[in-house]
């Protein structure tokens, strides 16, 4: 881009500053301060605290499952349409996207009512005299929550990887004698590395700081990082402890980040 | 005669309805140069993945040694291929690149070291033990696609184009360094190109090939001076081919004028076609000449000079170190051996193929 055309960038800096840097310095003058105002770091040591350290343990727990669930589903499935012809992958992607485009409340409230108590999926069980699932408000009904919400994030990063990798190179490992597990593991695996850490990142993350799942399908019982960081802004209204833990969360997530950025460097799994 | 390695008998194959070889029957001898020559889509490069193992003939069989490998897989095969775009293990480096067929095979380490060194001294890359692919122009990286196939002793080296990508003066020098390692290795070399002149340059056997079809076997000489039919004598080299009648045995009749030539056999007032090589073509005084024209064209092309003559309604191309300027007039002389006839095309397809060219 020629300086001349910079100032084309100016609407996006004006929203980045006003709804990124800002509520960003908010959060790091709301963490570091307390009620009247004087420097502290209660707020982050806060972390420590029986309550929401068991709660940053279920959030990192359920969100590596998760993140688990998604990459075993994922893989499989990105192989295969890597290795198809164009004409039929394309539709299989979008029925995979598809569900992307609806809201992503909505979709979680949905399995709401499909796993509830007296829902549609026990109702269907029932008429069949199966016995009736008790998956709502369970950890299981949170992975399940966040494995259907975030997969296509780990697919679609899988699929680019996967499908960059040469036919011909797998072809040449064959021909040097290779059988397909060989090639698998020596070459397939660690050429879609990047696609693997995207991925990863794409799941994890969202999964990590993620409080409407497991307030709609968890039931309040199980209380997550970000339950309890919605918490003290909405309920307790103690904006300073929330940034507080808002900070050793985005911790976290920069870490990941920071490998993401390691291990990809091509930026080739990313989606954009 | 050598012995014979690989035959291929009755092989057909079609993609989506698509014919790409039909009934085609190929034997290689060992240690033979062989290339595969033709335009993209005459089914070289598919009788190429069919020896390696990469997709299966719809019918006929894939004999090597003796033995039936039609339904045998790439990684049981004793032959390693030398891919188009090198296909090297761009995540793997140099030595684990070459090691990686003799790890399979499960061969000690020194075994293993000393092949490594071995094979980067035949590519003339000692020393880049340590280096990764990407590191690498893409003359080094085709060298290290060879060495990483040849480190396993095949018996057969199938290569798919590998030149393909280098620079004309890059292709030049590996074009020697193939041939030098052949004669090395001992080996039987596949090859598999569009480029006629890397064809004549490296075989012993050139298979021209055309719409799934071979078109011509021998060797180079007998391919280029020698062309059984139209499509070889035009995908060869530069050519003059021109619509004639053999009168009888050893006399033609070209563009209304007779020639004396050196076939027989062809039967008495058949129509044939007469392929006259352009540096054949001497271009005399009109008063010397058996026919006479106008120089129409002059290209300087270092070697030798290129000239369009039109003389009796057809455009001659004539390579001569002896310039001849535009507008001149002069006379054509072909010496009889130079005249070389071949059958008319029998079915249309194959002469709009010719036309297509």
């Amino acid at each position: 881009m020629t300086s001349k055309n910079k100032w084309l960038s100016a609407p996006y800096i004006l929203w980045s500053v006003v709804f990124i840097i800002v509520p960003l310095g908010m959060i790091l003058y709301y963490g570091l301060t307390d009620t009247t105002g004087a420097f502290t770091l209660d707020n982050i040591t806060a972390i420590a605290s029986a309550g929401h350290a068991k709660a940053l343990r279920v959030s990192l727990l359920l969100s590596l499952a998760s993140t688990l669930v998604c990459f075993l589903l994922a893989y499989p499935l990105a192989m295969i349409l890597a290795g198809m012809q164009t004409k039929r992958h394309n539709f299989i992607i979008l029925v995979f996207i598809l569900p992307m485009w609806m809201n992503f409340l909505l979709r979680t409230l949905a399995w709401q009512t499909l796993l509830e108590k007296n829902g549609v999926i026990n109702h269907v069980l029932s008429f069949l005299h199966l016995p009736a699932l008790k998956i709502i408000n369970t950890p299981a009904a949170i992975i399940l929550g966040m494995v259907y919400n975030f997969l296509p994030f780990m697919v679609l990063p899988l699929y680019n990887a996967l499908s960059k990798i040469d036919i011909n190179v797998i072809n040449a490992a064959h021909d040097l004698g290779a059988n397909n597990i060989y090639t698998f593991i020596r070459i397939i695996l660690p050429l879609s590395i990047p696609g693997i850490i995207s991925g990863i990142t794409m799941v994890f993350i969202p999964a990590l700081t993620t409080f409407v799942i497991s307030s709609l399908l968890g039931g309040g019982k199980l209380l997550l990082i970000g339950d309890v960081i919605e918490q003290e802004f909405t309920r307790t209204s103690n904006w300073h402890l929330g940034s507080g833990l808002s900070m050793v969360l985005m911790i976290f997530i920069l870490v990941n980040m920071v490998l993401s950025a390691i291990f990809d460097k091509d930026g080739e799994g990313s989606l954009l | 005669m050598k012995k014979e390695l690989i035959q291929l008998i009755d092989i057909s194959k079609s993609f989506d309805g698509q014919m790409v070889l039909d009934e085609l029957n190929l034997n290689i001898h060992e240690n033979e140069f062989v290339t595969l020559l033709g335009p993209s889509g005459c089914g070289k490069t598919t009788t190429l993945r069919i020896l390696g193992g990469f997709t299966g003939p719809d019918r006929g069989r894939v004999v090597f040694d003796g033995k039936d490998i039609t339904h045998i897989p790439p990684n049981k095969r004793q032959l390693n291929t030398v891919f188009q775009k090198y296909a090297l293990f761009t995540h793997m480096t140099i030595a684990e690149n070459i090691a990686f067929g003799l790890k399979i095979k499960k061969k000690p380490k020194s075994y293993i070291d000393d092949k490594i060194r071995y094979a980067l001294k035949l590519v003339n890359l000692d020393g880049y033990e340590n280096r990764m692919p990407d590191s690498l122009s893409g003359g080094q990286q085709q060298r290290i696609a060879i060495a990483r196939a040849i480190v396993n002793e095949p018996k057969v080296l199938l290569l798919d184009e590998p030149l393909g990508a280098l620079d004309l003066k890059l292709r030049q020098e590996m074009q020697y360094e193939l041939i030098r390692m052949k004669n090395e290795l001992g080996i039987t070399f596949v090859y598999v190109t569009h480029d006629q002149e890397e064809a004549l340059t490296m075989s012993d056997t050139i298979v021209v090939m055309n719409q799934g079809y071979i078109q011509q076997i021998g060797s180079p000489e007998s391919i280029y001076n020698e062309p059984e039919n139209a499509f070889v004598a035009d995908f060869i080299g530069d050519s003059n081919i021109i619509p004639a009648t053999m009168i009888e045995d050893k006399l033609v009749r070209i563009l209304g004028t007779l020639f004396a030539c050196v076939d027989t056999g062809f039967g008495n007032n058949r129509p044939v076609d007469v392929v006259i090589r352009p540096e054949d073509v001497i271009l005399v005084e009109p008063s010397e000449g058996i026919i006479q024209g106008v120089v129409s064209h002059l290209i300087f092309k270092g070697v030798h000079y290129e000239m369009e003559v039109q003389a009796c309604g057809f455009e001659w191309l004539v390579h001569s170190t002896t310039l001849f300027p535009v507008g001149k007039e002069v006379g054509i002389r072909v010496d009889p051996f130079n005249i070389q006839i071949m059958n008319k095309p029998e079915s249309v397809d194959e002469e709009a193929v010719i036309i297509d060219i």
